[in-house]
């Protein structure tokens, strides 16, 4: 066995580029529906916050729909607005 | 110029179903009498809360949409306001991608309900 072989307990992650796309752009939605909070349920974390664009790749433009939606589905209780273990 | 508005209400889950359908006919009543044109009603029936209102768990959710004046939207609130069933309410105006979703999504409920049928 060579020296400075490097060893690694675990298999190296290799690393995956995967871009990030915004999932209303790809699929041509153009309306965000407030009505429908399993759809919105998506786009929260466990405790019912918005997530973040960098972690769903939303783009600003459906973002900011996004944004306005849940806080409509939170108005008409359809969704927490705070939750604990959403999912 | 008429403009398209969808209002969503939830009333209280005390009423009994004549007393939640009077409710509800008092508002369309309301928006045709001052010459809004009714496009399209849903009932979505008892419905559990995300969260407590007014103590209650759980409400009548009913859905309108119409065209009108946009000076209606105010008369209608100040209705929902003063009547002591609505627990919440939400009016908003539709875009045109907004309105093209509600006429799918219309015309998908109307195939449901062939299926059901």
């Amino acid at each position: 066995m060579a020296k400075n072989e490097i060893r690694y307990l675990n298999p190296p992650t290799v690393e995956v580029n995967k871009k990030k796309y915004c999932r209303f752009k790809r699929s041509g939605i153009k309306f965000i529906d407030y009505k429908d909070p399993n759809f919105l349920l998506k786009l929260v974390n466990e405790q019912g916050k918005i997530l973040p664009r960098r972690l769903t790749g939303t783009s600003l433009k459906y973002q900011r729909k996004v944004a306005q939606a849940i806080k409509r589905a939170r108005h008409l209780s359809l969704l927490p607005y705070v939750g604990d273990m959403l999912k | 110029m008429l403009k398209d508005y969808e209002t969503v209400f939830i009333l209280t889950p005390v009423l009994s179903d004549d007393q939640a359908k009077e409710a509800v006919s008092k508002f369309k009543s309301l928006l045709t009498s001052s010459g809004a044109q009714m496009v399209n009603e849903e009932n979505w029936g008892l419905k559990k809360l995300a969260y407590p209102i007014q103590k209650k768990s759980s409400g009548f959710y009913y859905l309108l949409q119409f065209k009108a004046e946009g000076t209606l939207v105010a008369d209608l609130e100040v209705a929902y306001k003063r009547d002591e069933r609505v627990l919440r309410f939400l009016t908003v105006s539709l875009d045109k991608h907004a309105l093209a979703y509600s006429i799918k999504r219309k015309s998908k409920s109307l195939n449901s309900q062939k299926v059901n049928a």
